[in-house]
């Protein structure tokens, strides 16, 4: 963004002027820069998001390495025994330990999340912002194409896809990654239009400007705001569709060690041994809330409506 | 006009299902190596590779296979489910009234229910019920479903309470709606999930049109209050809540699988869960293009709905 | 106050609720103030102070103007008299006393319940607004509009006698009145339409004050004159008393009895219209006045900063120095609401003195007051277009012959045929609508959809830029109407400017980092603008950026597209002394398309009026202002408002 704007204001008449311009309201008194990084910070909502997501994602990348016993049912001494006391949080049906089984599911889930959401944002970003751009027939063949598969629940996509291919992460990361798409063209293509219909792109074009170069540094810079609410959102649906998939039974597969996997085979014994659900599912929640959170501070920092969209 | 329009919208929404129609179909053509070997896995013989030859007509080129299925779609032939033998007609019949009765039990509640939250939040702005309301629909909107229900059942079925049933349990030759207990968890799972989209759509278009001149200039006019609210600004709000309502109604159709499978409930979610476990191709493809087609009627009705709100689109907008 | 439907209410002969020996009537007997604004002040919620003790006052029928320019925060003064303060605000100080003519108290506008307000609102004291497309209910047909005016306050006594009075207010705003018509949607309505719908509505109930929120703004000239006629008419009429609230001066001086300077959230200038507009006594004033375009062009804009220099200095003498508002009070024109002050500082006067002023110097003597500006119109003139020189006529260095362009069915331009002559500014001159931004845009290349021929220097230009030589490109550039859109908020004015060069010339990084310095000095915003963003900036400085792209590859012909139509009037005065000094140091050839035909005098040598698409008045300015051919010029000269 703009940040690096600060250290080039030299001009002594300048500086107070610009101060009081800065609306009190908004600069939280923070800085006395008023950009969308400072505005983020200056809320307590995003805050709470990053320390969440950031709790989660030390638990998921750093637990692996802490493991107190083994995830499988060998090598601990309370092996095959399911439901015990034993360890911190007992064991499951199968006499696994739970909490190393917990400590060691986060990563899956995490990773094929972002590799998901990643996938799905390139895929959207570059429909979108082309069919925007281009404008004309082939607008109108990307935008009903999006329609096409928008009609198609993501949930029910997805368990077509695994019903063909198979319960593998690639085919996972994809569908997820290709259910997204058409959401996020359709932000960015929205988002580009409003752009494109300023002066700036047209002064762009009329000095001969390369088209991809219009594209990536005249339009995307401009389209950030929105795009990072929806990488956001988007975050947060592939943690519940993955998440969802796996305790669905047609994510990840046993014997992994994953949190979504761990709540289906544990939830019969809830009653028994509520750990072995109810552990996977609160650092779910907490991620899911977090990840939200901050998409949330996002769009109100910069001041672009982009909620009630599924 | 308005019929023009309507029609117009009508033949997008059966072009839109045709090309749903070559995606489901089309993916199974995907499947690796021999469809029937892939199909029954484990359990493949060559009597029950032939027979499944033969029933899914696997040797006829693949778009005489298509027109066949699609003409089966349209007279209510949907082929036959491998793993049961039955036809999927019959898998499919009575799980689709259950599970249309859960969401329309749960649309019932969610939609008036997000809009009443959501204009008393905006009409609230900026004051703790706002707040209040803001924050809860934004930490809801967050939880997959699963996590929602979970939590539900932990907290009145199992582990806190145990007031409520935590599967259903409909003996066969009877309906879900006979045990209404059955129902409250279910529901009230969709409709925690539902609902806070709808509020904060409702809440964010209201504030908009509360910001706006034509509202300024009612309260400026000596419009008293009420009528402000309920002449000026609401109308606005009809057509963008109609199309956030519909989209979430439609995704309910996807979110209902997890919740029926979380309850055991009867329903198409269900059966669609099974049918994917056994690689049921012909019951996956049926169930797909049914909730494609219940999200193209819904998000059809909301198109209407916002057409016959906006007086714009309703004159045409010439001079 | 609080029961204005008590026993003594009687219907006036016009059906509108008044009492008989209200404090209106009180007031107007004694000629007395009906409207009295006391020391009112006015701080937005995060404690900045926006209105600083604005004290003003209006009779009966009298029309009072309040002048100032964007962020001057007078809205803000003139909503008060509704008792409504937009979100953000706050009352801190003051009283705001109403003389209704259905009450034998005053009304104490800041201090009274909802339920009296509403009873005030519409009735006695109605609001005109700006936009009117935004203020009409969409989703409202217009006839309910101005009949929900009069079911709220109760007009008359029977429903016929409201859908009677509907009828009669259309008619007296000049609208049919028949149920065709009330049943139409505001959308289906021209702008000049809707703005009479909004009168209208504020008419309904004979009101005693009217707000009205520069409510031509937006309209043609011709539209203009009738909106300006109905509203004299109107108040006149029914003995209303007006609070115009506006920024154009020539408005004023049309309509005005009174008019009341703001700046910067205070009251700067208050007197009869004449007394202030002839002789204005703070320099702010002085500033503002001697920015007006008048059609005889007298009032030499094109030397404006040299004349606001010289008006600052004899203020300083007298007054012992007084900042005078700069561009920097537009800058908050983007947070919507007129609510902010005005920000001193950010403006580019002192590199404007510390730039090479030497082209100002010539004047330097003037005293700055308008009345010396009479020197003579044909000096004026001269000076300002540079072209009466020659004897025969310049060279043509772009030639268009039988440019059309249609969209569809729609033909926007029909066979054009326009020089633009070497050294020299042609203006073209036309309404909203008339297809004169996109004839300067096919001549630019940034339209590619028309046909005929656009000839530079004898050369056949391709109609998309992309497929102009790198030459041409570079000869021919234009200026887009706004600053706002034109430059990439996420650039550096440096890199925005650069833009040009690096797409035409094999400069090096440090060649085009200098040419940028040169440019940006040649606008008067010196070279520490250069790492800058446009959002730090006023909408003057960033059209001056603009300007400092167009010129950074040395073209010859400029294009500019409505320029200053987006700033305030003392913000266009010194773009078009820029435009006129860059164009005699640099013999540029230029085409200046504007709608305001008063900037003639002031910009061009000759003149062409577009409308409808076709050139109907071609010529030297002199020549199509004093006998213009055409009977839509003719009319355009007619309505245009004057100092």
């Amino acid at each position: 963004m703009s940040t690096n704007a600060d250290s080039t204001r030299t001009d002594p008449v300048v500086e107070p002027a610009v101060a009081q311009a800065a609306d009190p309201e908004r600069a939280a008194g923070t800085g006395r820069r008023n950009t969308v990084v400072t505005r983020f910070w200056a809320q307590r909502q995003s805050r709470l998001g990053v320390a969440l997501t950031a709790l989660v994602v030390l638990v998921a990348f750093l637990g692996p390495l802490l493991l107190p016993w083994a995830t499988g049912y060998t090598q601990t001494e309370f092996a095959d025994r399911p439901f015990q006391g034993s360890g911190v949080f007992g064991t499951d049906d199968l006499g696994r330990d739970v909490l190393s089984r917990f400590l060691a599911g986060g990563v899956s889930l995490l990773l094929y999340s972002v590799l998901a959401t990643a996938l799905g944002m390139f895929l959207g970003l570059l429909f979108g912002m082309v069919s925007a751009y281009v404008g004309g027939a082939l607008d109108s063949v990307i935008m009903r194409a999006n329609d096409v598969l928008l009609a198609i629940p993501q949930l029910v996509f997805a368990l077509l896809a695994i019903t063909v291919l198979g319960p593998q992460p690639w085919v996972l990361v994809t569908v997820i990654a290709i259910t997204h798409a058409p959401r996020i063209a359709r932000v960015a293509r929205s988002a580009a239009l409003g752009v494109i219909n300023e002066d700036y792109i047209r002064a762009a074009e009329m000095y001969a400007m390369p088209r991809a170069r219009i594209l990536f540094r005249e339009i995307l810079p401009n389209i950030t705001g929105p795009l990072a609410v929806e990488a956001g959102l988007r975050l947060t649906y592939s943690i519940g569709s993955i998440a969802s998939l796996s305790f669905l039974g047609l994510g990840m597969q046993p014997p992994a060690a994953d949190w979504g996997l761990m709540i289906n085979e544990n939830r019969i014994a809830l009653a028994v041994q509520p750990w072995g659900v109810m552990l996977p599912v609160l650092a779910i929640a907490i991620l899911t809330i977090g990840t939200n959170l901050i998409a949330d501070a996002i769009a109100r920092a910069s001041a672009t409506a982009n909620i009630g969209d599924a | 006009m308005i019929a023009k329009l309507i029609a117009k919208r009508l033949s997008i929404s059966l072009l839109i299902l045709l090309a749903i129609s070559l995606i489901v179909f089309f993916a199974t053509l995907l499947l690796p190596g021999d469809p029937a070997r892939a199909i029954l896995g484990q359990q493949a013989t060559p009597e029950r590779i032939a027979a499944i030859n033969a029933q899914m007509r696997l040797d006829d080129p693949a778009w005489q296979r298509y027109l066949a299925w699609l003409g089966g779609l349209f007279t209510g032939d949907l082929g036959t489910s491998v793993a049961s033998g039955q036809p999927v007609s019959e898998v499919v019949g009575d799980r689709l009234s259950a599970s249309v009765f859960l969401m329309i039990a749960a649309a019932v509640i969610s939609v008036p229910a997000g809009i009443l939250l959501g204009i008393w939040s905006a009409l609230r702005r900026g004051r703790a019920v706002d707040s209040a309301i803001t924050g809860i629909a934004l930490v809801l909107a967050a939880l997959p479903e699963f996590v929602i229900g979970i939590a539900l059942v932990a907290l009145f079925a199992t582990t806190v309470f145990r007031l409520l049933p935590a599967v259903t349990m409909a003996p066969p030759g009877t309906d879900v709606w006979d045990f209404p207990s059955q129902l409250i968890l279910p529901t009230a799972v969709l409709v925690l999930v539902v609902t806070p989209y709808i509020a904060r759509m409702m809440r964010a278009t209201m504030l908009e049109v509360l910001d706006s001149g034509y509202v300024e200039m009612a309260r400026l006019k000596g419009v008293p209050e009420r009528r402000v609210i309920l002449r000026h600004a609401l109308p606005h709000a009809i057509g963008p809540v109609a199309q956030v309502a519909a989209i979430q109604l439609a995704w309910m159709a996807g979110g209902v699988v997890v919740v029926e499978f979380l309850f055991r409930f009867p329903g198409l979610g269900q059966a669609l869960i099974d049918a994917v476990n056994y690689r049921d191709v012909q019951v996956v493809q049926a169930i797909t293009m049914l909730v494609a087609v219940i999200y193209v009627i819904v998000n059809l009705l909301a198109d209407i709905v916002g057409i016959l709100a906006n007086p714009k689109l309703r004159t045409g907008g010439e001079k | 106050m609080a029961h204005p439907h008590a026993d003594t209410t009687v219907m006036s002969a016009t059906g509108a609720p008044m009492v008989a020996g209200s404090i209106w009537h009180a007031r107007r007997e004694s000629g007395g103030n009906i409207l009295e604004i006391e020391d009112l002040r006015i701080g937005s919620t995060a404690g900045r102070e926006i209105i600083k003790g604005v004290s003003l006052s209006l009779r009966p029928a009298e029309i009072l103007a309040l002048v100032g320019e964007s962020g001057s925060g007078k809205t803000t003064v003139g909503l008060t008299a509704l008792g409504h303060l937009r979100r953000g605000l706050a009352l801190t100080g003051g009283t705001v006393t109403l003389c209704p003519s259905n009450s034998t108290e005053p009304a104490e506008m800041t201090s009274l319940d909802d339920a009296s307000l509403r009873r005030l609102r519409g009735a006695r004291v109605s609001y005109i607004p700006q936009d009117p497309a935004l203020s009409l209910n969409p989703s409202m047909r217009v006839g309910e509009q101005i009949r929900e005016v009069l079911d709220i306050h109760r007009f008359g006594t029977s429903a016929e006698e409201r859908a009677e009075r509907v009828r009669s207010v259309l008619r007296e705003v000049g609208l049919p009145d028949d149920d065709a018509y009330q049943s139409r949607w505001p959308h289906q309505l021209s702008g000049g339409q809707q703005q009479r719908i909004g009168i209208a509505m504020a008419f309904a109930m004979y009101p005693d004050v009217l707000v009205l929120d520069e409510p031509t703004t937006g309209l043609d000239v011709s539209t203009q004159a009738l909106v300006l006629e109905t509203i004299r008419e109107m108040t006149v009429k029914n003995n209303a008393a007006g609070l115009y609230i506006t920024h154009d001066l020539a408005v004023v001086a049309e309509i005005a009895d009174r008019v009341a300077v703001m700046l910067s959230g205070e009251l700067v200038e208050e007197g009869a219209a004449e007394e202030v507009l002839r002789a204005p006594r703070h320099t702010y004033t002085k500033t503002l006045i001697a920015a007006v375009p008048d059609l005889a062009g007298r009032n030499r804009i094109s030397e404006f900063e040299a004349r606001r220099r010289a008006a600052a200095g004899e203020e300083e003498l007298s007054t012992g120095g007084f900042g005078i508002v700069e561009e920097g009070a537009e800058a908050e024109t983007e947070t919507g609401a007129e609510a902010g002050s005005a920000v001193a500082g950010t403006d580019s006067a002192g590199s404007v003195a510390a730039g090479p002023a030497a082209g100002a110097s010539g004047t330097g003597s003037d005293s700055g007051g308008a009345t010396t500006a009479a020197a003579g119109a044909s000096a004026t003139a001269e000076a300002a277009t540079g072209a009466a020189e020659g004897d025969a006529p310049a060279e043509p260095v772009v030639q268009v012959r039988g440019l059309t362009l249609a969209y569809g069915r729609k033909t926007v331009l029909d066979g054009i045929d326009l020089d633009l002559r070497a050294g020299e500014c042609t203006m073209l001159l036309g309404e909203s609508g008339s297809g004169k931004t996109t004839l300067s845009r096919s001549l630019a290349g940034i339209l590619d959809t028309w046909t005929g021929s656009v000839a530079y220097r004898g050369e056949e230009l391709a109609p998309s830029t992309r497929r102009r030589t790198v030459d041409q490109r570079r000869e021919i550039q234009y200026i887009f109407q706004s600053p706002f859109s034109s430059l990439n908020p996420r650039r550096t004015l440096g890199e925005s400017i650069s833009v040009p060069l690096e797409m035409s010339s094999g400069l090096s990084a440090a060649e085009r980092r200098e040419r940028v310095d040169t440019a940006l000095d040649a606008v008067r915003l010196g070279r520490a603008f250069r790492d800058r963003r446009p959002g730090d900036l006023s909408g003057g400085e960033r059209q001056r950026a603009a300007i400092a792209r167009a010129l950074v590859n040395m073209p010859t012909v400029l294009i500019c597209d409505e320029i200053t139509s987006a700033l305030d009037v003392s913000v266009q005065a010194s773009i078009i002394d820029l435009l006129s000094r860059l164009r005699e140091e640099r013999g540029l050839t230029m085409l200046f398309v504007t709608h305001n035909i008063a900037l003639a005098r002031h910009v061009s040598a000759r003149v062409a009026v577009l409308n409808q698409g076709r050139i109907v008045d071609e010529g030297p300015t002199d020549a199509v202002l004093t006998s213009p051919t055409h009977a839509y010029t003719k009319e355009l000269l007619a309505n245009v408002p004057t100092l």
